[in-house]
């Protein structure tokens, strides 16, 4: 039902009274122009009168609302969290399994490559004694955790922005989830400061500060962002301030309202301008002197 | 001063005279018997009818609602307007939509992207008024890309968000913008600054051209 034609209403070819045929047809249907429905529907014997397609109206579109509204809620932030560390886990262990399979692999096959790739390459072969059978099935397994880790990760992108829309616009999904993760869900995520969203990560080494031993940490996992990692080291405080300030203000609209706000992302493109625009006009007082 | 709405009355709240509808309350506002008060600086609507502009509004009317968030204002058009369908893209506000929608017999929720109304149009009839209230950029092809819902002598009832579309840019450049923008499917009847109620924010009644 995801054509009915163009000329048909969501009500053309279900029955009047089953709630999840009006939902497939709400949710999935489409037609280029609008028309007059409710006396469509009376011609067709759909409804008895106005008020009758509008009571059936109503009910078909509020049951259709309220089922995706739940299921957006079951879409939540530990499920989020737990397919960010299942996704960590299957990188961290195929790598580890990658460097076995290398170190194996390198003295029956000298043309072994190395890495995940290295492992993709070496699953493909043909044994020809029992030795070579195991090193490439174990390969076998690394290039399965390395495609499970993939899979999680885009998941991970297509759910994360139905959960927190602006973090994960603002940070990307991996990070946005990982953001969350460390706060240990959206809610305390929302309730922190953007001081402490800036050093989420970093705990060993704030701690270290906090006992005297270190210099405050300027960024814990907002490193991976590259407004971070891609500003030059002078900048990255103020950059990974003005970015951890707007992750603060984007997980709060996440939690408390959870519509896109376009505006955070704009604000922070240019606070950003402004502190990049630092290095250039370091360069030309340089290229002065 | 242009009339209100049939459905619409000024009433005493607190010693103050303010727009009011009748319904079932839904974000906390005053009520006086069963009129409760339409608070002009949570609705932006509310802000062009209290600042006197020429909305065509009679009482009645179908209704295409376009950014219908968590329906403080909807709740109101619900209540004075005929079948109003409401166009919201964010499932969190939808879930009070819906208990707006509740006690409103005639009020449509539809989670829909406003800027496919290809996705809705199997479900929406042709419309006397479009109060639109997006804040995505893009606002005026938001409006022209549903002037299709319009009625011959529909009026379009938007707000344009400075803000949404432009951040640095002065909010009369972005106006200016987004009406030559509108200007393909409409003519523009009249525009109003929504200050005090509303900062950055402009009013604008239009007919399909």
């Amino acid at each position: 039902m995801t054509d009915a034609g163009s000329d048909s209403g969501w009500f053309t070819s279900i029955p009047p009274d089953d709630l999840d045929a009006a939902r497939t047809a709400i949710e999935h249907g489409s037609t280029e122009t609008p028309a007059d429905w409710p006396a469509n529907a009376l011609e067709t014997a759909f409804a008895e009168s106005r008020a009758d397609y509008y009571d059936t109206l109503h009910e078909a579109t509020t049951h259709t609302a309220r089922a995706a509204v739940e299921a957006h809620e079951r879409a939540d932030d530990q499920q989020l969290i737990r397919s960010v560390r299942a996704m960590d886990d299957c990188d961290r262990t195929a790598n580890e399994l990658a460097e076995r399979v290398q170190e194996w692999a390198g003295s029956l096959f000298p043309d072994a490559g190395t890495g995940i790739d290295g492992a993709r390459e070496i699953a493909t072969r043909e044994s020809s004694d029992a030795t070579e059978r195991r090193v490439i099935e174990l390969a076998g397994r690394v290039v399965e955790l390395a495609d499970e880790a993939d899979d999680l990760r885009e998941y991970i992108r297509q759910t994360a922005p139905s959960v927190a829309p602006n973090l994960a616009r603002l940070a990307g999904s991996v990070l946005a989830a990982r953001l969350i993760g460390l706060a240990g869900g959206l809610e305390s995520l929302a309730k922190k400061p953007a001081g402490t969203i800036q050093v989420l990560g970093a705990e060993d080494a704030l701690f270290a500060h906090l006992r005297g031993r270190a210099p405050s940490p300027k960024h814990g996992v907002i490193f991976t962002h590259e407004y971070v990692h891609g500003t030059r080291a002078e900048d990255r405080g103020s950059a990974a301030r003005a970015l951890a300030g707007k992750l603060a203000i984007a997980a709060r609209g996440d939690h408390y309202r959870g519509e896109f706000n376009p505006e955070i992302e704009a604000q922070l493109e240019a606070r950003m301008a402004t502190i990049r625009a630092r290095a250039d006009a370091d360069g030309s007082e340089d290229a002065d002197e | 001063m242009s009339e209100l709405p049939a459905g619409v009355e000024r009433r005493e709240f607190d010693g103050e005279s303010r727009l009011s509808t009748r319904g079932e309350p839904v974000y906390g506002e005053p009520t006086d018997g069963a009129w409760r008060a339409w608070d002009a600086r949570r609705s932006k609507l509310g802000a062009m009818i209290e600042l006197g502009m020429a909305t065509g509004l009679a009482g009645g009317e179908t209704v295409l609602y376009l950014g219908a968030a968590a329906g403080t204002t909807v709740s109101h058009v619900a209540d004075f307007a005929g079948p109003t369908y409401a166009v919201e893209f964010a499932p969190r506000p939808m879930r009070d939509l819906l208990d707006v929608a509740a006690s409103r017999n005639r009020l449509f929720p539809l989670l829909k992207d406003a800027r496919s109304p290809e996705t809705y149009a199997h479900i929406v009839e042709p419309v006397d008024v479009i109060v639109q209230d997006v804040a995505t950029r893009g606002q005026a092809a938001v409006a022209n890309t549903n002037a299709r819902f319009l009625n011959e002598n529909g009026r379009l009832l938007a707000v344009i968000k400075a803000r949404s579309e432009d951040v640095v840019a002065a909010p009369s450049d972005v106006f200016e913008r987004e009406l030559d923008t509108l200007r393909e499917s409409y003519e523009i009847l009249e525009t109003e600054r929504l200050e005090p109620f509303h900062d950055s924010h402009l009013g604008v009644v239009a007919r399909p051209k």
